[in-house]
């Protein structure tokens, strides 16, 4: 396969059309606008494939719903206030088990924010996002080769589990260039029934979220519980990185486990023994890996481009069982590998051992 | 012997749930039976809008996927372009259409989108007990509009057929009543029409039916078609506002 040198936003749409999206809705929003453009200009060109610029996000999200229900593999994309517009849509998508990729390049806020790379939309994120008891595949790519890979197993992952699957990123990465290889494709697996395509001679089909009786709509949620325990079973995913001897581990995502890498070359440079543990699946988060390490280490560092949204799921998975610290530069800061070690050398050089990491 | 009159096959065997004298029931058989008399049940997606048609999908036996309150002409949108020799219809009232999804009913007829909308104009929100619409005209008293629509604090009814009609997207737009016999035939015609346009691919066709609403309106349903017939057609008046395919075989037809 050959490398090809591209933009992270590029990439999404080149490994989508690849994947076999055809359809993609979107309303123009920076710091993504380069992927409605790849979309615009190379979708179309494809047999079938169609780009639709939207009058709004919500009108994008709602869109997708359509293509989605008429079988297509669909994609909408967006920035942080463009995404909670398309809640209404992703919690629609939820309910009615419709396969879709929803991409998030965040960027700082809350409100309209500024247009730098943030990590302040995980919450939203992981946690549903929209109205009602639902959640989405939530990936965290951290390079542009990643976002190759992921664009694609989140056309898989849509399908599999007839789910919205979010790809959650920032500017910095969209905005990033770097040598990709594209892997092959897998051939779509999505049973015809789930399709609406006109009853065409046979029973008429349903595609709805209004169960009116609270029991019935009881049954459809715990129905959809139990796809999420089996997608938290099943598809966790998790980045260990020099964690074999280390005595402090820095829990970070997406671009600022990027920062964490280049901070921990330099504290393993002064005989700092730090390691990384990098969750790729946000949602489900990988609380298995990291309470695996916590069986030998001690000590904790959620490091976040937000004010501590992560830093939540691991205090769920680890408190008690170590000791976790936070560093975090919200608002579209993006701090360098510098300040980062100087963070983590405070923190580890405490007289006292390890034990001043506090929250 | 002959049946002269029965059930539309596009349409099942369920009562409706509608209120005696709402316009609603007589709407969906009409559609049913231009669905049936098109030979197009196999081909047909329809989408029910939020409000009291949101159980469209009980009686219409076509594929059916709900939208979110005014996002029907978007959820449409996807679907035709993914299928595009498929028939869509998008069902929707005017809370739906006027108000929360304007923006959607707007760009879609804009974008020319070869779909059909039903538009029920009841001039309140049904479902939620009886609300000023934006189509509510003036004067009239809702639970929202206590001592009737007033022009300074709630604005005019908005017209959106007439306002969709400028728009050179659109290819056929009518509005029709269902109070009379007389009037039934003519909105039927208007829905055939509408969607023998979608079958011929002329782009966006939209029939707005003044649709009763006894409950809501509290009238009686004699009362509530003598109401349409009397102070709703003086708002907005019934019949052909836009056949850009008529036009043009009659500017055809003179050239030659």
């Amino acid at each position: 396969m050959n490398k090809v040198l591209m933009q992270g936003n590029k990439i999404i749409g080149e490994a989508a059309i690849r994947a076999g999206c055809r359809f993609y809705a979107g309303y123009p929003i920076t710091p993504q606008n380069e992927l409605p453009e790849y979309m615009a200009e190379n979708l179309r060109k494809i047999e079938g494939g169609v780009f639709v610029q939207s009058e709004s996000e919500l009108a994008a999200i709602h869109m997708v719903i359509g293509a989605s229900a008429a079988g297509a593999r669909a994609m909408t994309s967006s920035s942080s206030p463009g995404i909670s517009l398309k809640q209404e849509g992703i919690s629609s998508l939820a309910a009615c088990e419709l396969p879709a990729v929803i991409v998030n390049m965040m960027r700082g806020g809350p409100g309209l924010g500024n247009i730098s790379p943030s990590q302040g939309d995980y919450l939203q994120a992981t946690k549903g996002g929209g109205h009602g008891d639902y959640h989405i595949i939530v990936l965290g790519p951290a390079s542009v080769q990643e976002i190759a890979d992921l664009t694609m197993d989140a056309f898989d992952l849509a399908d599999e589990y007839r789910t919205p699957v979010m790809i959650l990123a920032d500017g910095m990465l969209g905005q990033m260039m770097e040598p990709v290889v594209f892997k092959k494709p897998k051939p779509r697996n999505y049973p015809e029934k789930f399709m609406m395509k006109g009853a065409g001679g046979g029973k008429s089909k349903i595609i709805r979220g209004l169960i009116l009786d609270p029991l019935d709509m009881e049954e459809h949620i715990w129905k959809l519980k139990r796809k999420y325990q089996m997608i938290a079973e099943k598809e966790c995913r998790y980045e260990l990185y020099e964690t074999n001897d280390a005595e402090l581990i820095l829990v970070a995502y997406g671009t600022s486990s990027r920062i964490a890498k280049g901070a921990i070359k330099r504290l393993r440079n002064e005989g700092l023994r730090v390691g990384l543990f990098r969750p790729i699946t946000l949602w489900p988060f990988p609380a298995e890996g990291l309470r695996e390490l916590a069986k030998k280490v001690e000590n904790f560092l959620v490091f976040e481009m937000s004010a501590g949204q992560m830093l939540e799921d691991v205090l769920l998975a680890l408190k008690g069982k170590a000791r976790i610290g936070f560093h975090g530069r919200p608002g579209g800061v993006v701090p360098t590998p510098a300040e980062l070690s100087n963070v983590v050398l405070r923190k580890y050089n405490r007289k006292d051992g390890l034990t001043e990491i506090e929250e | 012997m002959k049946k002269v009159f029965g059930r539309p096959l596009s349409m099942k065997n369920n009562p409706f749930h509608y209120c005696a004298g709402c316009g609603h029931s007589t709407a969906h058989r009409l559609i049913a039976e231009v669905i049936d008399e098109l030979g197009i049940r196999d081909i047909t997606i329809g989408l029910p809008p939020a409000g009291c048609a949101v159980l469209a999908y009980n009686y219409f036996d076509v594929d059916m996927i709900e939208a979110q309150h005014g996002r029907g002409p978007a959820t449409a949108t996807g679907l035709k372009r993914i299928l595009p020799d498929r028939i869509i219809f998008s069902y929707q009232g005017d809370g739906d259409l006027a108000a929360i999804g304007t923006a959607e009913s707007f760009h879609a007829a804009n974008r020319g989108e070869n779909i059909t909308v039903i538009f029920i104009n009841n001039a309140v929100y049904g479902m939620t007990g009886g609300q000023m619409a934006p189509t509510s005209t003036l004067g009239q008293k809702t639970t929202t509009s206590p001592t009737g629509r007033n022009t300074t604090l709630d604005g005019y009814p908005i017209m959106m057929s007439d306002v969709l009609a400028m728009l050179p997207g659109t290819a056929y737009i009518e509005r029709c009543t269902v109070t009379t016999p007389a009037n039934i035939i003519k909105a039927k015609k208007a829905i055939r029409k509408a969607f023998q346009y979608q079958i011929d691919g002329e782009g966006f066709s939209m029939v707005e039916i003044l649709s009763p609403c006894p409950t809501n309106w509290k009238m009686s349903p004699v009362e509530a078609c003598r109401w349409i017939d009397e102070v709703m057609t003086k708002q907005f008046p019934l019949g052909v506002i836009k056949d850009r395919p008529a036009q043009e075989k009659k500017r055809e037809q003179k050239g030659n």
